[in-house]
């Protein structure tokens, strides 16, 4: 089977058909911000975007995702190692602390601006009813989340 | 700051949204073994033997460790030495650790982890704090004498004739939950054994020299043996202290043992089942009032759940003790406070530290009594707060900062429109389904340790030879953007841009021990003694710079990359240092920030507790249902006096996130422990508070710097998640009439009859 990863076909044998897509990411390609807090898809810290749709990376295994497009948060960094607009409108609006659910936070809410450009603040409080924060009271969060979707509106 | 915009900059903030931060979870190692920790289905027992022979047969097992293999002292802790880094005589409570598995993969460690045999002889659980300080109760740490771990008292005025002036005397019983803290990562830990012998130790932790302080003990090792090192920390909120730095301890035996590197992945059930809690308190208050609504005496007894093992339990009590009566002026106080072991959970240091339990009591009991009398809670608060030069409950004289309390309630008063709204709350009244209230909660805290312990922080600033900066001071960074603020400070300074300047990867090898980045002190102590360092380098540069722009070294200033004399010659900040490193000049300066003396008296409970205070009010606008009892939280104020803003953006988050936290206190979160085993394993069941269960906040800023603080600055952590919860609870009054005694408040709506309201006395 196959699987796509932040534009890259990786062939997956029969062996990992079993192993859960967080651990995957994590342990065979390096990508680390998808991360492990609850490992029963109750945090979001996980999120990855399957097929644009933001989905809990622990629970799902390889076999589950096989043929469709992972985005992590690698991926969602451009190339030049300038930073996506919704990562700097993260920082602007202060939406960061510990960063232990960042990247997952910021790969549910790109998920709800490709579909919605023009989220108000309930919505974008809905959309990220899954994933968990402690540090910020996610006020900063729905700031950033406001301040990056005029650049989804272009 | 040309690229690097100064709102929202953080020195890890591009890491952080990239996922290029490597927390310890995201490190490996060549040769890296993996460890997991085996703990016994007891809550009591006395141990009678573990077996590792089978799980040390088990594929890929290297080696399992217990107590035996302990080289240096198996029993630790910053107060009393009762933790075990591995269980040695008994089962104490359900997280203890029995053995640790190591294995060439973390899924060989976990399927022969089950494989540990531990032979135990059960023993009666003591699981009630007031059955556990009974006299004839059995002890749970012999060598203690008692289960009492520590008492704190506080002995002011003449009860008998405080309680005779009172026309309203109040007495209720109030009850708070356990508490996790629920930071977004769990306990993990790398160790690598160096080649001269040395250990070096990553960890998500929050106290590195603490965390020292348990690895070099439990290996036998001098403290210069053993660096800790700084990564990104996925939450602490107090909790990752002791508990923490055991896991660290086990980890750095495992790779000291083996002689390569290990790492231990805490689950996030291992994590809710071994780390400490908050404590939960059960307090008897009896308050009397005059008819005019003058406090005359307060008489309390704090009983807090220590659980299995000391921790900072002393500490805690003795903060709840000194703000046992809020922030106001009573001239008769009685207090008892105890912290008692129990086979529960061990509890410890969170986020307020002993003052959210207290706020909770003292501003509840405030409403009611002005209700009682008759007269607004806004009245009856003016009368009896602290003011500038009043005298504590512990007889400190409120002196030396500008005392805030009633500027930060009448910022928050005008914001909400509190007295417009008061008046429109239902108070279980009408036939609406929603029913309205507003409520509001104020305190004071004492800033950073107090009598607690030693208070003193390092600061090293070190300009390299092309003017650029290093800089480190003895804070940890644990997520609150701490290495931002200290940068900020000393850009400021030294007059030169931020991008100049480098926070260094933290270790205590490095900076001298500074003690723990709890206690809100970080930005107190830390920018202090950032502020001192920074002015000790000016010096040295300015002495060298003075003859090359014609003046003295006083009349230099640091200014946009410059320094300038009176007389209009400037020279670039680099150039200066170019030739400092010329002349055999080192521009490198320790500063060090030595927090002013307090005093303390035992027997009394009398002293100058805290340096100096801050000053905290929010408010809260909710709705009930009157069916469900569902509460929606509207809208919510804060206003805090932080002496001076340091990173305004960062200052707002701990704001929000404090409310927040204060608002899972409030409505949701009761750690569910059954028999000594919690019943709430993760975070499906455990309920923190998610975006859509919190309100749009607007947080106002006072600004009174405090002449103590170097930079001004003051407190922010910890004062804003201590008075939401009762806010919350003046609120839910005033929207249903019933008040409550007991967090988190659980609403039995018309649809559930008197349920829910039965669970307040536990």
């Amino acid at each position: 089977m196959k699987l796509m990863v932040n534009g890259v076909t990786h062939e997956i044998g029969e062996g990992l058909a079993e192993k859960r897509l967080l651990d995957w990411l994590r342990e065979e390609l390096d990508l680390t911000g998808a991360k492990a807090g609850c490992e029963i898809g109750a945090c979001g810290a996980c999120t990855v975007l399957v097929d644009g749709r933001p989905l809990k990376s622990c629970t799902r295994r390889l076999k589950d995702v096989a043929g469709s497009e992972v985005l992590t948060i690698e991926g969602l960094t451009p190339p030049d190692g300038l930073l996506h607009p919704l990562q700097q409108a993260f920082l602007d609006a202060g939406a960061v602390q510990c960063g232990f659910c960042t990247p997952g936070m910021i790969l549910a809410a790109h998920a709800l601006l490709l579909r919605n450009p023009a989220p108000t603040r309930a919505e974008i409080r809905q959309a990220l009813h899954g994933n968990l924060c402690r540090c910020t009271g996610y006020q900063q969060i729905i700031d950033a989340v406001e301040l990056a979707a005029p650049f989804y509106r272009k | 700051m040309s690229e690097m915009r100064e709102k929202g900059w953080r020195n890890d903030g591009p890491a952080k949204v990239t996922g290029r931060a490597k927390f310890t979870g995201d490190l490996k190692f060549a040769g890296m073994l993996h460890a997991v920790p085996v703990y016994a289905d007891h809550v009591h027992a006395v141990l009678t033997g573990i077996d590792t022979a089978e799980a040390e047969k088990s594929p890929g097992v290297v080696r399992v460790l217990t107590h035996r293999d302990v080289p240096g002292t198996n029993r630790f802790g910053q107060i009393i030495r009762d933790f075990r880094i591995f269980a040695d005589d008994r089962i104490r409570c359900h997280g203890d650790v029995v053995a640790v598995v190591v294995a060439e993969t973390r899924a060989q460690a976990l399927t022969a982890a089950p494989l540990v045999r531990v032979a135990a002889e059960a023993l009666p659980a003591l699981l009630d704090p007031e059955e556990a300080m009974q006299p004839d109760a059995p002890l749970i740490h012999e060598s203690h004498g008692s289960n009492i771990i520590n008492t704190h008292r506080v002995r002011r005025g003449d009860m008998n004739r405080g309680f005779a002036e009172a026309d309203l005397v109040l007495e209720k019983t109030f009850t708070t939950p356990f508490v996790e803290h629920a930071y977004m990562e769990p306990e993990v830990s790398i160790a690598l054994p160096r080649p001269d012998g040395t250990v070096e130790v990553y960890g998500s932790m929050q106290h590195p020299f603490s965390t020292r302080r348990f690895v070099a003990a439990c290996l036998g090792l001098p403290l210069a043996d053993v660096e800790i090192i700084g990564t990104p920390l996925g939450g602490g909120f107090g909790g990752k202290d002791d508990t923490a730095a055991i896991v660290c301890a086990r980890t750095a035996l495992a790779a000291r043992l083996l002689n390569r590197p290990v790492k231990m992945v805490y689950s996030r059930e291992w994590s809710i089942r071994e780390s400490y809690k908050r404590h939960p308190y059960r307090v008897y208050y009896k308050m009397g009032l005059t008819r005019a609504g003058r406090i005359t005496a307060v008489d309390c007894r704090i009983i807090a759940d220590g659980g299995a093992y000391c921790s900072v339990t002393p500490w805690v009590t003795w903060r709840s003790t000194v703000q046992c009566c809020g922030p106001y002026v009573v001239e008769n106080v009685h207090c008892d406070t105890f912290g008692v072991y129990t086979n529960n959970p061990v509890t410890g240091a969170m986020r307020g530290f002993g003052s959210p339990q207290m706020n909770f009591i003292i501003e509840s009991l405030i409403e009611e009594s002005a209700e009682q009398l008759g007269m607004s809670g806004i009245a009856l608060r003016r009368m009896n707060m602290v003011r500038q030069g009043s005298v504590t409950i512990t007889g400190q004289k409120l002196e030396g900062h500008t005392v805030a309390m009633e500027q930060v309630l009448d910022q928050v008063l005008k914001e909400i429109d509190y007295e417009t709204k008061l008046a429109r709350c239902s108070h279980g009244r009408g036939n609406e389904e929603e029913l309205y209230g507003i409520g509001l909660a104020m305190s004071y805290r004492g800033v950073s340790l107090g009598a607690e312990g030693v208070d003193f922080c390092a600061a090293i600033v070190n300009v390299q030879a092309d003017g650029s900066v290093l800089l480190e001071a003895g804070v940890h960074e644990n997520g609150q953007g701490a290495e931002t603020a200290m940068a900020l400070i000393l850009a400021r300074e030294l007059g030169i841009g931020l991008e100049k300047i480098r926070y260094r990867r933290s270790s205590t090898s490095v900076i001298p021990d500074s003690g723990t980045t709890v206690a809100s002190r970080g930005t107190i102590m830390g920018g202090g003694a950032v502020v001192l360092a920074a002015r000790e380098v000016k010096k040295k540069i300015a002495v060298s710079a003075a003859a090359d722009l014609g003046c003295t070294p006083g009349e230099i200033v640091f200014a946009s990359n410059q320094l300038s004399g009176p007389g209009g010659r400037s020279l670039p900040f680099a150039e200066v240092i170019r030739r400092m490193f010329q002349k055999q000049q080192f521009p490198y300066a320790l500063g060090v920030y030595r927090a002013p003396q307090v005093t303390w008296d035992e027997e009394t409970g009398q002293g100058n507790a805290y340096f100096t205070w801050v000053y905290g009010c929010q408010a809260v606008e909710l709705t009930v249902n009157r069916k469900t009892g569902k509460v929606r939280l509207l809208n919510a104020v804060a206003c805090h006096d932080v002496g001076k803003a340091i990173n305004n953006t960062m200052l707002l988050g701990q704001i929000y996130g404090g409310i927040a936290m204060s608002t899972g206190y409030a409505l949701h979160e009761d750690l569910q422990i059954a028999g000594g085993r919690i019943a709430h394993t993760n975070l499906q069941r455990y309920r923190i508070p998610r975006a859509g269960d919190l309100p749009e906040m607007t947080a106002l800023i006072v600004e009174n710097p405090d002449p103590v603080s170097p930079t001004g600055a003051k407190s922010i952590g910890e004062p804003a998640n201590e008075i939401m919860a009762p806010a919350i609870a003046n609120a839910i009054y005033n929207a249903t009439g019933v008040r409550h005694y007991a967090l988190p408040i659980r609403i039995a709506g018309s649809d559930a009859p008197g349920e829910a309201q039965k669970r307040g006395a536990r």
